[in-house]
């Protein structure tokens, strides 16, 4: 069996991640924060360890601006909702995930903002200067991927964030595939609003995602409701974390995205790096030897993260995905991966690709194998 | 903390901040616990970190250099300073 889909959900999990949250489930299943009793005080301190280890991983100086949500979409909708205003002018990448697209197409409708898209070239790679072109001097927020979720290119993320940052706009960047596979350093790059989801390349469970939120930048709570703080009051706090959280944490997703973060910063992300380049590096020169396969993307490995989204001349991208689960039990993505706006950039809509996503786990034998299956699947009828 | 010696605790508007200084201050070395939040003292925050009183100054400027925020600082009569 041969798990290519870890740009979806990373799998496996190290162990650690696994013995920490059923750890939790045994030992500490208390309520973070409500209550004074030990337990809770554990649980507490689970979910602030793990709050610490994100910020270490990002280089955010001060934890309490690193708020944890249900998944990375809705740290994004938090971002992108909780600071548009009427009429707000938005700048944002042709690159961009559905759960960029979607709360601002929604706002277009509801708030008539308005969008510049920043159209990127046919290997979905950004050229500055359009984007330059793009900023106006009445543009609130710039909105732009690390990585790419369909094609794995990387955006030059601290170049725009100087730029944005000479225009006064606020720099939102959806890490969602980057975060735990490329290093960030949301002060070296100029990022205020950085969304991560945990059960990616940060190595938790599904369940758990977030926002960084730079002081200074206010945003309105999505929701309001109990954060076992200020009681007495009826209104919201205006604190942070418990500002941008209401209503019980997943404290069990918490404590296995604490693990998985302990472990990549044991590792190193330069580590992971490396072995996920090596990784792509073999599976991209091995396309070039099947006739009639066309990869998408950057050309130079350096600039994309362990993804590979192609096409087999002739061949439905969907039938090709059943086969290789059938036939090779290779199990990858196929299809829009939820990113239209991306597959029109790269010409590839409506009819999508086949992503091979690559995780750290991933062994050298598996791209030959996944190659070897690919050529017997080209000569299949 | 000797028996006997006058108590202080720390009172938090929020639990990460009430853990930060937990944190900080066991690294420093200093004996602390932490406990609900006692009945007398009116709190946002249903945890509260006990030390002992002669180690205030000391306290205080650990927090301080950490830039943990507190709410105030209750001595045993209750007094928020």
């Amino acid at each position: 069996m041969i798990y290519f889909d870890n740009a979806a959900t990373s799998w496996p999990k190290p162990p650690e991640v696994i013995v920490a949250m059923t750890d939790l489930m045994e030992r500490a299943g208390a309520n973070p924060g409500r209550s004074g009793h030990r337990l809770s005080l554990e649980a507490g301190r689970i979910v602030f360890n793990a709050r610490e280890k994100v910020a270490e991983l990002f280089g955010i100086r001060d934890s309490s601006r690193v708020i944890f949500t249900v998944n990375g979409t809705y740290g994004i909708n938090l971002g992108i909702k909780g600071l548009l205003r009427e009429r707000d002018h938005v700048v944002v990448t042709s690159m961009e995930h559905n759960s960029v697209m979607r709360p601002l197409r929604h706002l277009e409708e509801m708030k008539k903002i308005k969008l510049t898209f920043v159209q990127c070239c046919r290997d979905g790679q950004l050229d500055l200067d359009v984007l330059r072109e793009a900023l106006e001097e009445k543009t609130v927020l710039v909105i732009v991927t690390h990585a790419s979720n369909v094609t794995g290119g990387i955006m030059p993320v601290k170049e725009i964030g100087r730029l944005v940052r000479e225009r006064d706009a606020v720099f939102m960047v959806d890490a969602c595939q980057s975060a735990g596979a490329l290093p960030i350093d949301v002060e070296e790059m100029g990022i205020d609003l950085l969304a991560f989801t945990g059960h990616k390349g940060m190595l938790g469970p599904q369940g758990v995602g977030g926002l960084y939120i730079r002081e200074g930048i206010a945003l309105e709570p999505l929701v309001q409701g109990g954060t076992g703080s200020n009681s007495e009051q009826e209104v919201q706090p205006d604190f942070l974390p418990d500002r941008y959280e209401s209503g019980t944490l997943n404290t069990v997703a918490i404590a296995g995205l604490g693990a998985g973060v302990e472990y990549l910063l044991k590792v190193g992300i330069k580590k992971v790096r490396e072995q996920e380049n090596t990784l792509i590096r073999k599976l991209i020169r091995g396309t070039k030897q099947i006739e009639g396969i066309e990869v998408y993307g950057p050309e130079d490995t350096e600039n994309r993260i362990a993804i590979c989204s192609f096409r087999l001349q002739g061949k439905d991208p969907a039938q090709v995905g059943y086969l290789l689960d059938r036939e090779f039990e290779i199990m990858c993505r196929v299809g829009l991966q939820c990113a239209p706006a991306a597959h029109r950039t790269i010409g590839t809509y409506p009819g999508g690709t086949i992503r091979f996503s690559l995780g750290y786990f991933n062994r050298e034998e598996e791209i030959g194998a996944a190659l070897d299956a690919l050529g017997k699947i080209r000569e299949m009828v | 903390m000797i028996k006997g010696e006058a108590r202080c605790i720390i009172t938090f508007f929020t639990v990460h901040q009430a853990l930060r200084a937990e944190k900080v201050l066991i690294a420093e070395g200093f004996k602390i616990s932490m406990i609900p939040v006692p009945r007398e003292i009116s709190s946002d925050c249903g945890i509260a970190l006990a030390f002992a009183c002669g180690d205030e100054t000391r306290v205080k400027t650990v927090l301080d250099s950490n830039t943990v925020k507190t709410e105030c600082i209750h001595h045993l009569e209750g007094k928020c300073k």
